[in-house]
C-alpha cells in the first residue's frame, strides 16, 4: 500500500533535483527580533546541510534557536518582529531567501514540509481531519474531493491510524495526543516533501507515544529517502534515530558531529555538560550533574565564547574572544579554545568548582 | 488507545469493514457538519419555522390577510379584538391585524439588510485590519473608531433627518436610506469582533502550520482564520438584527424612519403609544408589539443554534 503511495507520489515529483544528494544547504543564517526592548540577535551565522535520507538533529535548550532556525528555513518567521538578516538558505542549489513569495511558497508543502510540537494546536480546530489531510491534494494536486478523501485514508492508514476510515470525519480535539500527531505528520508528508522539519515533535507526549512517533518518523524517512531535520532538547530522542547531531547554544551551532562520536566523546563543554546532566541507571546516589546558570540574554551576549559565564573550564581568553567553528576531526567542528583537548579525551584545567558557578541551580 | 470513542466508533465497530470509499463519497465540511447538527437542534427549526413564516409574510401579506390595511373606517376606530377583526381596529379605523401583516416587510427588509451591510463591511474591514496589522490596521481601526463613537440612535436621527424623505419618496428608497444609516453606523461593531477574533486567531500554530504547508494568504484567511472567527461575528449579528428591526421602529416612532403611508410595526406601535391609548386601547400596541418580539427572538435563537452548530467542540 505505502508503494503504491510512493508511486504516484513520485510520478508528480517537480523540477527540484538535489545535487550529489544534497538537499539543503544552509549558509551563515542570521535572524534577529526587533522588539521594543531592542534588538535579539537569536541567530548568529549558522550553518549546516542535510542530504537525502539523512538525519539532522539540532539541540539546544529553549532559546537558543533551534525552531527560529527551522522557522526561518520554512520563511513561516513572522516579520515583524522576526528578520532574516544574513546567509543563504540552498533548496537544490538555489537560494530560497532571495526567492518570490510565490514562488516561495511552492516549495513549501511538496518539497520541505514541517510537523510541529504541539498537534492539537497545529490541527484547525473545525476541520476533520480527514477534510484536512484532503485540503493538502486539493489544493496542490487538484485532486477532486473523493478522491484527495480516499488519499487522505490510506495517508491515515500509513501512519497507523486505526479506523482510519471512520475515523476519517472526526475533529481533532476527538483524538489523542499521539494520534493527533500521526496526523500532523500525515499532513506534512503527504505531498512528498523531499525535507521534513519535525520541531519537537515528541515533546507534548508520553514516553511510550513518544518511542511510537520517533519509530514512524523513522520509517517514513526511510521509505522516502526524505532528510529529516529534528529539532529537540532531549538527548534521549536524538540517540536512536539521528546521523548528526548539531548543538546550539545562543543562536550559534557550538558542535557539529557525526551521532558516535559525540555521544563518545563530546568537544564542546556545554555537549559534555547536556551528557553529563542525563540521569543514568547506574550511577545511584549521586548528584545528577547540571548546567549551572541560564542560557544567555540575546540583546546581551557576552563577549567572547557566550558560554564562558556557565562553563567550568573558563579562561581569559574564553572572555574575550569567540571561538571560531574549528575542524576538530572527520565531520567534526566545534566552537570552543579547548576542543582539541576534549575530542581527545583530556579535561582542561577546572577554572572553578561545579557547584560555585554564577547563578548556578542545584539540582 | 486513551482517546474518547466517539459514536461513530461505537456503531461501526464491527469497523475497518466499511470501505474507505465510502467516507470518501459524503463530502464533509464545516458546513455540512453544521447542517447535519442543526437539524438535530428543536431551537433551530423553532426559530427556523418562525422565520420562514416572518419572511412569508414580508414577501406576500396577501397570502395571510384579505383586508387592505389602507382602508380605514373610523366608525370602528379602537374597536377592541373580534371575531370580524382579530386584532381590533386602530385609530384611524384601520384593521390592526392586516396593518401587522403588512408591517413584517418593512421591518424585515430594514432587520435583514441593515444585518447584511455591516456583517460584509465589517467582517470585510475587520479581517483585513487583524490579518494585515501595521497601518492598514490603525488606518481601518480609527476609522471604525469615529462612527462607533456616533450612538446608533442619534446618528440615524442625524443622517436621516439630513436626507429626509416625503410622501412623493419611493417606498423601496425609504428602506434604503433607514438601512444605510444604520448599516453605516453599525459596521464598526460587527469590524472590532472580526478583528479581535482574527487576531486571536492568527497566531495559532495551525495557521502557521497552513504556512508551512504551502497554503496561499487567501487560503489560509478563507479556510483557517474565517471559519475559526466567524462564530462570535455571527452570533452577534442575529442580535444585532433585532436591534436594527428596533431601531427602525424607533426611528420610525420618531417620524424620521418610515413615513405613512407606508406600513411598519414602528409606526404602529409609535401611533399606539399615543398618551392615554396604552389603556384605552392596549390591543393596538400589543400585537405589532408581540410581532416585532418574536421576530427579534427568532433571530437572536438561529444566531444561538447557529453559532452552536459552527463550533465542534460543543458537539
Amino acid at each position: 500500500m505505502s508503494s503504491t503511495l510512493n508511486n504516484e507520489v513520485l510520478g508528480s515529483t517537480s523540477s527540484w533535483q538535489p545535487h550529489d544528494g544534497l538537499l539543503l544547504e544552509v549558509d551563515g543564517l542570521e535572524v534577529e527580533f526587533r522588539t521594543r526592548e531592542g534588538v535579539a540577535k537569536a541567530i548568529n551565522g549558522v550553518s549546516f546541510d542535510l542530504r537525502e535520507g539523512e538525519t539532522l538533529a539540532i539541540l539546544g535548550e529553549s532559546g537558543s534557536g533551534k525552531s527560529v532556525t527551522a522557522q526561518a528555513v520554512m520563511g513561516i518567521l513572522d516579520s515583524p518582529p522576526g528578520f532574516v538578516t544574513g546567509g543563504e538558505v540552498r533548496y537544490c542549489g538555489e537560494d530560497i531567501l532571495a526567492m518570490s513569495d510565490e514562488r516561495r511558497r511552492t516549495i513549501r508543502g511538496p518539497e520541505i514540509s514541517m510537523v510541529f510540537q504541539d498537534a492539537l494546536s497545529s490541527l484547525n480546530p473545525v476541520f476533520p481531519v480527514g477534510w484536512q489531510i484532503a485540503e493538502m491534494f486539493r489544493q496542490h494536486r487538484g485532486m477532486n474531493k473523493s478522491n484527495a478523501l480516499a488519499e487522505a485514508v490510506r495517508l491515515m492508514e500509513r501512519v497507523q491510524i486505526p479506523g482510519a476510515a471512520q475515523r476519517v470525519k472526526a475533529y481533532p480535539h476527538q483524538f489523542s495526543g499521539g494520534m493527533r500527531q500521526r496526523i500532523m505528520i500525515a499532513m506534512a508528508i503527504a505531498l512528498d516533501p523531499a525535507v521534513l522539519i519535525a520541531d519537537e515533535p515528541t515533546t507534548a507526549l508520553d514516553v511510550t507515544v513518544q518511542a511510537q512517533i520517533m519509530q514512524l518518523l523513522e520509517e517514513l524517512q526511510a521509505e522516502r529517502r526524505m532528510g529529516l531535520i529534528l529539532i529537540t532538547h532531549d538527548l534521549g530522542v536524538v540517540a536512536d534515530v539521528a546521523d548528526r547531531i548539531a548543538v546550539m547554544y545562543a543562536g550559534r551551532i557550538v558542535e557539529y558531529a557525526d551521532v558516535f562520536d559525540l555521544y563518545a566523546q563530546p568537544a564542546h563543554p556545554y555537549t559534555k555538560g547536556l551528557l553529563e546532566s542525563i540521569p543514568r541507571l547506574d550511577r545511584k546516589g549521586e548528584t545528577l550533574a547540571s548546567i549551572g546558570g541560564l542560557p544567555p540574554n540575546l540583546m546581551q551576549i557576552p563577549p567572547g565564547c557566550p558560554f564562558n559565564p556557565r562553563c567550568n573550564y573558563a579562561q581569559d581568553i574564553c572572555r574575550e574572544q569567540r571561538p571560531e567553528l574549528y575542524e576538530v576531526g572527520h565531520h567534526r567542528r566545534s566552537a570552543c579554545h579547548f576542543a582539541d583537548q576534549l575530542v581527545r579525551g583530556q579535561e582542561p584545567p577546572l577554572t572553578r568548582r561545579r557547584d560555585q558557578l554564577e547563578g548556578g541551580v542545584r539540582p | 488507545m486513551t482517546e474518547p470513542l466517539t459514536a461513530q466508533e461505537v456503531s461501526g465497530a464491527a469497523g475497518a469493514l466499511v470501505p474507505a470509499t465510502r467516507a470518501a463519497d459524503e463530502g464533509r465540511s464545516l458546513w455540512s457538519d453544521a447542517w447535519a447538527d442543526l437539524r438535530r437542534n428543536p431551537f433551530f427549526w423553532v426559530s427556523a419555522v418562525l422565520i420562514a413564516v416572518f419572511l412569508v409574510m414580508a414577501a406576500f401579506p396577501q397570502l395571510f390577510t384579505s383586508t387592505d390595511p389602507y382602508f380605514a373606517d373610523l366608525a370602528h376606530a379602537r374597536e377592541k379584538p373580534s371575531a370580524e377583526a382579530w386584532f381590533g381596529y386602530d385609530g384611524q379605523g384601520h384593521d390592526v391585524y392586516a396593518r401587522t401583516i403588512y408591517g413584517a416587510r418593512s421591518s424585515i427588509l430594514v432587520g435583514v439588510f441593515a444585518t447584511l451591510f455591516t456583517l460584509v463591511i465589517g467582517s470585510l474591514f475587520g479581517i483585513l485590519a487583524g490579518y494585515s496589522g501595521g497601518s492598514l490596521d490603525a488606518l481601518l481601526s480609527r476609522l471604525g473608531d469615529i462612527f462607533f463613537a456616533i450612538p446608533l440612535l442619534l446618528g440615524g436621527i442625524l443622517i436621516l433627518y439630513t436626507f429626509p424623505s416625503d410622501l412623493e419618496t419611493p417606498y423601496l428608497v425609504v428602506v434604503g436610506k433607514v438601512v444605510l444609516a444604520l448599516g453605516l453606523l453599525g459596521w464598526p461593531n460587527i469590524a472590532r469582533l472580526m478583528r479581535s477574533s482574527v487576531l486571536q486567531v492568527k497566531p495559532n500554530d495551525y495557521v502557521q502550520a497552513a504556512r508551512a504547508l504551502g497554503a496561499s494568504p487567501g487560503r489560509i484567511i478563507l479556510s483557517h482564520i474565517l471559519p475559526n472567527s466567524l462564530a462570535a461575528v455571527i452570533v452577534v449579528s442575529t442580535i444585532n438584527l433585532g436591534a436594527y428591526i428596533a431601531a427602525e421602529a424607533t426611528l420610525s416612532y420618531l417620524g424620521i424612519g418610515l413615513q405613512p403611508p407606508a406600513i411598519s410595526w414602528g409606526l404602529a406601535i409609535s401611533e399606539a403609544s399615543g398618551i392615554g391609548l396604552i389603556r384605552a386601547a392596549p390591543h393596538m400596541l400589543l400585537f405589532p408589539s408581540i410581532f416585532l418580539s418574536l421576530t427579534v427572538l427568532a433571530f437572536i435563537m438561529l444566531g444561538d443554534a447557529v453559532r452552536d452548530a459552527l463550533d465542534p467542540k460543543l458537539r
